[in-house]
């Protein structure tokens, strides 16, 4: 025990110490900070307006497009081919072109641009016309105009969790769904990178001949466990690190830019102000119920549960995961020749990362059970479903099977590497391996 | 009294015997020499010893105890595949090594201070490995093998990969350890170092054993009462003046007189040829010819 602790500590600190950790550890809250930086960042700094000069040949649609704060629409008194040569010079980005039809309404317009409209310019105008032509459609099939407004009207759709006694709480899908992706992919890559670094270190090991000299001081497997929760340490610190790190940036650069945003918050305020549309007053009212009830659903949310099992399986998914790639070290001499017994350990990871999607549509169907109860695929396809409330009953044969299946491979691994370690310069075949098993 | 005793070893790999029924026994405090060619089993009998792999059946024995988890720590091994962790420093190596041994991280420190300082290698301890020379790198693995003061202390083939200098150096050491009192096992298939250094031995080839005992003993079992002389005479037959029962196995003329090597009858002849020589010649070499391990070597490994 006092020798793998031994390990432990050496494979710990010789890692921590190691440059490429420093900056893995420090550029990773960088990059990631960034991503919720940048956004807010551009949002305030590119205030970049866009003009749509309107051809409207038909005549139908000139009331149609409301102006927003980053695109407005201006119509042009010329023809298509006089709009096409002069609109850079008036200052329009764009020419939207919307010829007369053939018979009532047209069926085809035309954008035409020198740069890219982009995705939002384009689904907004179509979605204009689209709602327009409805409009216009129903009326000529004598449709009033009460009915017409009437029919805007959309539902408000919320789920309701009903516990075992009754209870009701709110959820949303979206919420769940972000949540369970992040974790599993947390544990996805945790696995895959400090795996990999477990069967780097016993190569290294191997090829350097140190194998021997230690394996003279100690067993095998007290060696294989102790490079293993090394390792795992080793990723706990800088995850943790991570997140520390993270949170100071934001918290730090929200401070910086709080004169900012607070005058970003005030124009905006200004600005709907102005605009006194009791339609506009709806949608601002609308996104005040969705962001309490987000604020409800992450009140709802069982952190407890979530971030038991989040530990529980990010630790015993990289132990079983980390024991095989172990003994993948011990059976090759080179990194060369990992390839052919990497990809069978690793496709049980990637048809959990596959069944991503299918699990978060349907988190209670046959898929995201079974997935989730093998031990190979349960880290990943487990944490997806936590969030969405797992039966207690699954949870605890997923758990039970994934602590069996760590035992279980840890053995055959151990088999494998005590063997492996070893041999030099023999090309190893899966029959091979196979023999190991039974020495 | 043998501080190792191994008894009937057998180890099979698959379909192939590495050792087939192979005992020994080493007296404490002497240099053991495990000798054979290559492939012949040397290091999975080392490799049992060192509690690495279990043996199929068979006993082993460290002073009179059977073998067991704690005689590691009683262990020095020196394996013919050796290495160190190339990014790491000398220093933290070796204590991590011989804390792995069960030495405390003072100790260890202690002891580490003393041998650096006797190789005068102090200025290394900062130093990665991977800047280190192969053969300062020897050094150092040789240094860790026997910083726990092992009462057993193994090396399989420990001068490969050494300069005569370093080698001569090793030498000194291992006859400095044995007259401490250490044991040392030694395996190899260098037999001018098996003269020099061992006391004992054993032969195994194609995984039995097929010669064992005291250097002197099997030199003696295997010598054939032939002697060597040099010596200045007028008369150039050599048989006109030796009894004729001697066979002269073997004459030359030299630069100046001659050299002849002359089987006797027996050891008891000696004299008789001396005093023949006396009368017809000046003596200026006489000496017993002693096969070396290497000829007994060949001739029990080809005969085999």
């Amino acid at each position: 025990m006092n020798k793998i602790w031994l390990v432990i500590q050496r494979e710990y600190l010789s890692r921590v110490q190691k440059k490429s950790f420093i900056i893995m550890t420090i550029l990773g809250p960088i990059l990631m900070a960034a991503l919720f930086i940048v956004p807010v960042y551009i949002a305030t700094v590119s205030d970049e307006v866009k003009v749509v000069g309107i051809v409207d040949e038909s005549g139908f649609f000139t009331d149609a497009f409301e102006n927003s704060e980053k695109l407005k629409f201006k119509e042009m008194h010329m023809d298509i081919d006089e709009a096409k040569e002069n609109y850079k010079k008036i200052g329009y980005n764009m020419v939207l072109y919307i010829p007369k039809p053939a018979y009532t309404y047209p069926k085809k317009i035309t954008i035409y641009s020198q740069s890219e409209p982009g995705m939002s310019v384009e689904r907004k105008i179509r979605k204009s016309i689209n709602d327009d032509l409805r409009t216009m459609r129903l009326k000529d099939a004598g449709v009033g105009d009460d009915v017409i407004s009437a029919m805007k009207d959309g539902v408000d759709l919320t789920s309701i969790k009903l516990g075992e006694n009754g209870s009701e709480e709110k959820r949303t899908g979206t919420l769940n769904f972000i949540l369970g992706t992040v974790l599993s992919l947390a544990i996805y890559f945790f696995i895959f990178f400090y795996g990999t670094q477990v069967m780097r270190g016993v190569i290294e090991e191997k090829t350097s001949r140190i194998i021997e000299v230690i394996i003279s001081s100690l067993k095998p497997f007290q060696l294989m466990m102790g490079k293993i929760i090394g390792l795992s340490m080793v990723g706990l610190t800088q995850f943790l690190l991570w997140v520390i790190i993270t949170t100071s940036i934001i918290t730090g650069a929200k401070f910086a830019f709080s004169d900012n945003l607070a005058e970003i918050e005030k124009y905006q305020m200004q600005k709907t102000g102005q605009v006194i549309d009791p339609s506009n007053q709806v949608e601002v009212n609308a996104q005040y119920d969705k962001t309490a009830e987000i604020l409800d659903t992450v009140m709802s949310i069982d952190f407890k549960v979530i971030i038991g099992s989040f530990l529980f399986y990010f630790l015993f998914g990289y132990l079983l995961y980390g024991a095989l790639f172990a003994a993948i070290g011990g059976a090759v001499d080179n990194d060369a020749d990992t390839q052919q017994f990497i990809l069978p350990v690793t496709i049980p990871l990637i048809i959990s990362i596959m069944a991503l999607q299918p699990i978060t549509n349907n988190p209670d169907g046959p898929v995201a059970f079974w997935l989730s109860i093998i031990p190979l695929t349960s880290p990943i396809s487990m944490m997806i479903r936590i969030p969405f409330g797992v039966p207690w009953w699954q949870l605890a044969l997923s758990m039970s099977l994934l602590v069996g299946g760590f035992i279980f491979f840890t053995w055959v691994a151990g088999k494998i590497y005590r063997v492996g370690i070893l041999m030099y310069g023999k090309k190893i075949s899966y029959k091979e391996l196979w023999k190991w098993l039974r020495y | 009294m043998d501080l190792l005793v191994a008894e009937n070893i057998t180890k099979t790999f698959a379909k192939h015997r590495a050792l087939n029924n192979v005992s020994i026994s080493v007296p404490e405090n002497s240099i053991f020499g495990l000798l054979g060619p290559n492939g012949a089993g040397k290091t999975t009998l080392i490799r049992i010893i060192n509690q690495i792999t279990g043996p199929d059946s068979g006993k082993v024995f460290l002073g009179g105890e059977k073998l067991q988890p704690k005689h590691i720590e009683y262990i020095g091994y020196l394996p013919e595949e050796r290495g160190l962790y190339k990014k790491m420093t000398v220093g933290e190596q070796s204590i991590y090594l011989a804390r792995l041994k069960g030495l405390s991280k003072s100790d260890a420190k202690k002891q580490l201070r003393y041998w650096f300082e006797k190789y005068e290698i102090g200025a290394w301890w900062d130093k990665k490995v991977e800047e280190l020379s192969k053969g300062m790198q020897q050094k150092i693995q040789f240094i860790i093998t026997i910083l726990h003061k092992p009462k057993l202390l193994i090396f399989d083939e420990p001068f490969s990969g050494f300069d005569p200098i370093n080698t001569n150096l090793l030498k000194e050491e291992i006859l400095n350890l044995r007259n401490e009192g250490a044991t040392v096992i030694f395996s190899t298939h260098n037999m001018a170092s098996v003269e020099e250094i061992c006391d004992h031995i054993a032969l195994i080839n194609k995984s039995k054993k097929i010669l064992d005992g005291k250097v002197s003993d099997i030199q003696d079992e295997y010598k054939t009462s032939t002697y060597e002389i040099e010596y200045d005479s007028n008369t150039t037959q050599l048989s006109e003046f030796i009894p004729s029962n001697f066979e002269i196995v073997m004459k030359e003329e030299l630069e100046r007189g001659f050299r002849a090597k002359i089987k006797l009858p027996s050891d008891n002849h000696t004299n008789e040829l001396l005093t023949a020589l006396m009368k017809n010649s000046r003596i200026k070499l006489f000496k017993e010819i002693i096969p070396s391990m290497n000829e007994i070597f060949i001739r029990r490994v080809t005969e085999n």
